[in-house]
């Protein structure tokens, strides 16, 4: 018996109090509530470096290779898209280009408002295949900023990229996709 | 086990400080704190879910009888499906194990009830406020929410049919109701063992439901997360999963799904718990490989948090992700398989008898190891193309869910239920139960698999011609595993209001404290702590 | 035991003879497909592979589950042992189940490989979709077109009607037919860009083991090289609202040859067309025409929504009987409403001919009780897109 006491008292001290535990778990759901959030940003440095869903850069970087591959010819493709509710039309002036890793490029896409009214419109870029999007360096890009075109108005809008030196060498084809969005909701004034 | 007579000493209740047990009617059950009162209310407000959940069902299979539109509009189907879903997930069978926890939890480790009795009271008493806020909106003005169980954005926000607020509100109270739950069953276990009670002398059923309290605290919140991204993406402008604005709907899958595999797993190790209990009782024979459970039960776990993506392999994934989500899920067949091969050896040259428990347990090993099965074949990413968003996921999930899950519940109420009541369950019924739920869960299962292969996608109101001869034999089985479900509550009430009195230890190979107890349980159990060798 | 054995045969016994008295039973396929591409033929070979590991593993598994069952019963008087753990055989059974993962992950992983390789194709066609159809565009073609469902409303609408028979008659290919499908030529790596205006979508063709989400704003690839020409279905595989069930994809490879002759006949459809709408300008369109044309569009494009009736199904799917737009509104604005859409309304300029959007405004202006008398022609429409 004495045996059962001694065990007792054992069991006693390793025992926290619940007052304890409680404390511990409710510091545990509140830290996996803000982990939740926490995926966000952990969402975007994981599609950086993995290029899922091929997010590519939202500012613009600076020119950084170190020369042009001309052994390599990559195709780069444009398309473009307009979602639901934008009277735009919206698209490449050339289709498709190739380039040399490291090489400069400069291309051209037309936007027209066809509706009667004021519209902001945002580009949104996403790169195929994905591994490629964190290869894909844009320079100067429209989709950087908001296009505001008045009721009507026409533009031709710039986008200056290169292709990264050390883009793996399985990927010749790269495309470049454009979905516009009518943020003038939602614009920042 | 020196704790035979310990139920003579604890039926002196009336020096103990808890009155509740004097109240009478709706405000015993309103203001009650005892684990086996709240226990009894978790296990029939997950019946009534489940016969709401399965009343909605019931349209989808009539619905589903034959091609073309009979009798609901496109739009109402998609209600229906999603929040079958909601309740069979939120409000069967995680209020179920809630319930058994409540129940046999304390009664296993000695304690005299759950170590935050209050608490407990609240979190059972919310629940039913989340789901009459859920089945309400299907009178509001906007309808149910339609966008499935899974609320993918942005068809749940931009394009959600308003009833997104309610959904959002209703997830936010079952949420905390299973935190609040959780930390309770975890608080118990680890502070209300009886003396000599190691973690490794605890029956497997108590880890079971130890390490699931865990899994529910890690990522109930994640959901509450998610849901409140959803809420300020439909209602307050933030861009989480709107590309205009940045974001991204597939972060929306990963956050959902981060959540969404351990909540499969919340749903299954209970089960594995309860069957654990029951195989060895009529086998005569102690469980085969007690530790190698434990570290199973517990590397399923820890893997659920790494597999996740794998619900979603044709959302556009890097090679290399879908390579390395393609292993781990693999890898989950390992400990699951250690499992079932467990159970079989607990059965091996043992003594078998068939009460219904047991036949309910039987029936769990075969049919949640071809879900196992169906699962492997889901985990290899190339032929997962063929099979996602197709009928073949809904027969694997059912077959987990339904002969997994729920046939686990049944087998334990069965098992309990002396202990519960006092009496024993009529024995025949309970065979009609278990013959007429087996064949008809497979005539309504098993033939969805053949459908999925054929190309029939799942969630849709109306079939191309070739899948209707087994839609319209999947929805006989559907009828039949309904009705059937009747005859479940009628031995429940049967037993509830007579029977044959059962003695403390009603099954001859059963093993642990709850069984050193009177039946019906008194009251108040293990007032003075048992002592255990 | 022996009542319930009795009740499992009757329901074995209930089930074949139920199966084998279904008379379309001949067409029922039980498994996958095996596709036309060498993709989906390693998908099928891959399936059919887990599958034989899969019974083989139950067989063994539930044999010894069965034999205990049987041999080791009380009621034959089976003493119970009294071993339990063995970490030998607690080993072995880990170990066993880690090789047989091996011999599958191996297989699986080259497929996979091949799958993902989208390189070097030689066509490539933007796929989108769009609640609740698809939209097909040719890269470096200039053509494009949406692809919608064709299969009647009377043939899928039974809720007037009864359970006995089968409802309205159905045809072969009851919900897996569309209007205009995919061509795409044989023994060619064709590329998919998959993306979507709306919710997420999911394009599938199973004989091609090709099944990617749409996700809006983001773009997916995937590819295919079906050797055999011939007419191949599938459906949305990712729930998009309320008509996910009801947007098929048909596609149809073309021998190379054939392939030429189809894009040139689209080139001279397109040409023809804008000839067309040309001319539509400069003509007028009696009021009884118009009517006529805009119920046809209006089934065909907006009654999936807008309900026949005018209803609509609020509060997703406003009802124009009598609604502002429709009545009170300017004709401009109405125009611009289908052609450009607006929130969940899909845009429709691209789909319909000036002719056609005309001809719908007329008709939803006059319908239902509507009566603005209003006509509009062509020449209206254009002139309200380029106000």
């Amino acid at each position: 018996m004495s045996e059962g006491t001694e065990q007792e008292a054992n069991s006693h001290e390793i025992k926290p109090s619940n007052s304890k535990v409680i404390k511990k778990l409710v510091l545990v759901v509140f830290a996996m509530f803000g982990f939740g959030f926490g995926l966000v940003p952990l969402y975007d440095v994981f599609c950086d470096i993995t290029g899922l869903n091929g997010k590519t850069n939202t500012v613009g970087v600076a020119y950084a290779a170190d020369g042009i591959d001309t052994s390599r010819t990559i195709k780069v493709q444009f398309i473009t898209r307009m979602a639901k509710g934008i009277p735009w039309k919206f698209e490449p002036v050339i289709n498709e280009i190739s380039v040399h890793p490291g090489e400069m490029k400069f291309v051209n896409f037309y936007a027209k408002n066809q509706s009667q009214r004021d519209i902001i419109g945002q580009a949104v870029p996403s790169v195929s295949p994905g591994l490629a999007a964190g290869y894909f360096q844009k320079i100067e890009c429209f989709c950087f900023t908001q296009q505001p075109l008045k009721a009507g108005e026409e533009v031709e809008m710039g986008l200056q990229f290169y292709v990264d030196l050390d883009l793996p060498s399985e990927i010749t084809t790269l495309t470049l996709s454009y979905t516009l969005y009518d943020i003038s909701g939602k614009a920042d004034s | 086990m020196t704790t035979e007579t310990i139920n003579e000493s604890l039926d002196d209740s009336h020096n103990d400080d808890h009155h509740d047990h004097k109240m009478t009617g709706m405000k015993r059950w309103l203001y009650t704190t005892n684990h086996k009162d709240i226990g009894t209310l978790y296990l029939w407000f997950a019946f009534i879910m489940f016969l709401t959940g399965g009343a909605l069902a019931m349209v989808i299979r009539i619905e589903l009888f034959q091609p073309g539109l009979q009798i609901v509009e496109p739009d109402f189907f998609n209600q229906l499906t999603t929040v079958h879903g909601l309740i069979m997930v939120f409000g069967a069978i995680m209020p179920a194990f809630t319930g058994f926890a409540n129940w046999m939890v304390p009664m296993m480790i000695g304690a005299p009830d759950m170590a935050l009795p209050r608490m407990n009271n609240w979190s059972f008493w919310i629940l039913p406020f989340a789901f009459a806020i859920l089945l309400g909106s299907f009178f509001m003005e906007s309808g149910a929410p339609n966008f499935g169980w899974t609320f993918y954005a942005p068809l749940s926000t931009t394009y959600s049919n308003g009833s997104t607020a309610f959904f959002v509100f209703a997830v936010h109270i079952m949420g905390i109701s299973s935190i609040m739950g959780a930390i309770n069953i975890v608080v118990t276990i680890m502070n209300l063992r009886a003396p000599g009670m190691t973690y490794m002398k605890m029956p497997l059923f108590v880890w079971t439901f130890f390490i699931t309290a865990y899994l529910l605290i890690a990522v109930m919140p994640v959901l509450a997360g998610v849901v409140t991204m959803l809420l300020t993406d439909t209602y307050f402008g933030t861009s989480f999963f709107d590309a205009a604005g940045g974001g991204d709907p597939v972060m929306f899958q990963h956050i959902f799904w981060f959540f969404g595999h351990p909540e499969v797993y919340i749903m299954i190790l209970p089960a594995f718990g309860i069957v654990s209990t029951i195989i060895p009782a009529f086998s005569r024979k102690k469980l085969f490989g007690y530790s190698s459970m434990v570290y199973a039960t517990s590397s399923i776990a820890l893997l659920s948090f790494i597999v996740w993506a794998h619900h979603m392999f044709t959302t556009g994934m890097p090679l290399f992700g879908e390579l390395f989500f393609m292993y781990c899920t693999m890898l989950i067949a390992v400990p699951t398989g250690v499992k079932v091969f467990n159970w079989v050896a607990t059965m091996w040259r043992g003594s078998l008898t068939f009460e219904t428990p047991m036949l309910f347990s039987i029936a769990f090993v075969i049919l949640f190891t071809i879900g196992g099965f169906s699962g492997l074949m889901l985990a290899l990413t190339p032929v997962d193309f063929q099979y996602h968003d197709t009928y073949f996921v809904v027969a694997h999930f059912h077959y987990v869910l339904v002969t997994g899950s729920l046939f686990s519940i049944y087998a334990g109420a069965y098992f309990w239920l002396p202990k519960w009541t006092g009496n024993m369950y009529n024995e025949s019924l309970a065979k009609w139960h278990f013959w007429s739920s087996l064949i008809s869960v497979n005539l309504l299962f098993f033939p969805m698999h053949f459908l999925g292969l054929a190309g029939m996608p799942r969630r849709i109101p109306d079939y191309a011609l070739q899948f209707a001869d087994f839609n319209k034999w999947v929805s006989i089985g559907g009828f039949a595993f309904g009705l059937s479900q009747l005859i479940f509550l009628a031995v429940v009430i049967k037993c509830i209001k007579g029977g044959d009195k059962a003695p403390a230890k009603p099954w001859d190979g059963a093993e642990g404290l709850e069984w050193t107890v009177a039946s019906p349980a008194p009251y108040h159990t293990f007032s003075t702590p048992p002592k255990v060798d | 035991m022996s009542r319930g054995n009795q009740s499992w045969l009757m329901g074995a016994w209930l089930f074949i003879t139920g199966l084998l008295s279904s008379s379309a039973w001949a067409d029922t396929q039980l498994n996958l497909t095996k596709g036309v591409t060498a993709v989906s033929r390693e998908v099928y070979d891959l399936h059919m592979l887990v599958l034989y590991i899969c019974t083989a593993i139950g067989i063994v598994v539930f044999g010894a589950m069965f034999w205990s069952m049987f041999f080791h019963r009380k009621s034959k008087g089976a003493k119970a042992a009294d071993f339990h753990e063995s970490t030998k055989v607690e080993i072995l059974w880990t170990a066993i189940p880690i090789v047989i993962l091996i011999a599958m992950a191996v297989p699986a992983t080259s497929t996979l490989i091949d799958m993902e390789n989208n390189d070097d194709s030689e066509v490539t066609i933007q796929i989108t979709g769009s609640q609740w159809k698809w939209h097909y565009k040719y890269f470096d073609q200039n053509i494009e077109y949406y692809s919608v469902l064709s299969t009647p409303r009377e043939e899928y609408e039974n809720q007037n009607g009864s359970f006995a028979g089968n409802g309205n008659a159905k045809n072969d290919n009851y919900l897996l037919e569309v209007d205009k499908p995919l061509v795409i030529p044989a023994n060619k790596k064709v590329r998919f860009l998959i993306t979507s205006d709306d919710v997420i979508h999911s394009w599938w063709i199973p004989a091609f083991a090709v099944k990617q989400d749409a996700n809006p704003g983001f773009i997916n690839e995937a590819w295919t090289n079906v050797d055999i020409p011939g007419v191949y279905r599938g459906q949305c595989a990712e729930l998009c609202g309320k008509d996910h069930g009801f947007m098929p994809i048909v596609v149809e490879v073309k021998s190379p040859e054939d392939y030429e002759v189809w894009l040139n006949e689209q080139h001279a459809l397109t040409a023809q067309a804008a000839d067309a709408e040309k001319a539509s300008l400069s003509t007028s369109i009696s009021k009884e025409e118009l009517m006529q044309l805009g119920e046809a569009t209006y089934m065909a494009h907006c009654a999936a929504c807008h309900q026949p009736t005018g209803l609509g199904l609020p509060p997703t799917f406003p009802a124009l009987k009598g609604s502002v737009v429709a009545t009170q509104g300017s004709i401009a604005d109405h125009i611009s409403f289908v052609q450009n859409g607006k929130g969940m309304m899909p845009p429709f300029g691209k789909q319909l001919s000036l002719k056609e959007i005309a001809a719908v405004v007329t008709y939803e202006r006059n319908a239902w009780g509507n009566d603005t008398g209003d006509i509009v022609q062509s020449s209206d429409v254009k002139a309200a897109s380029e106000e």
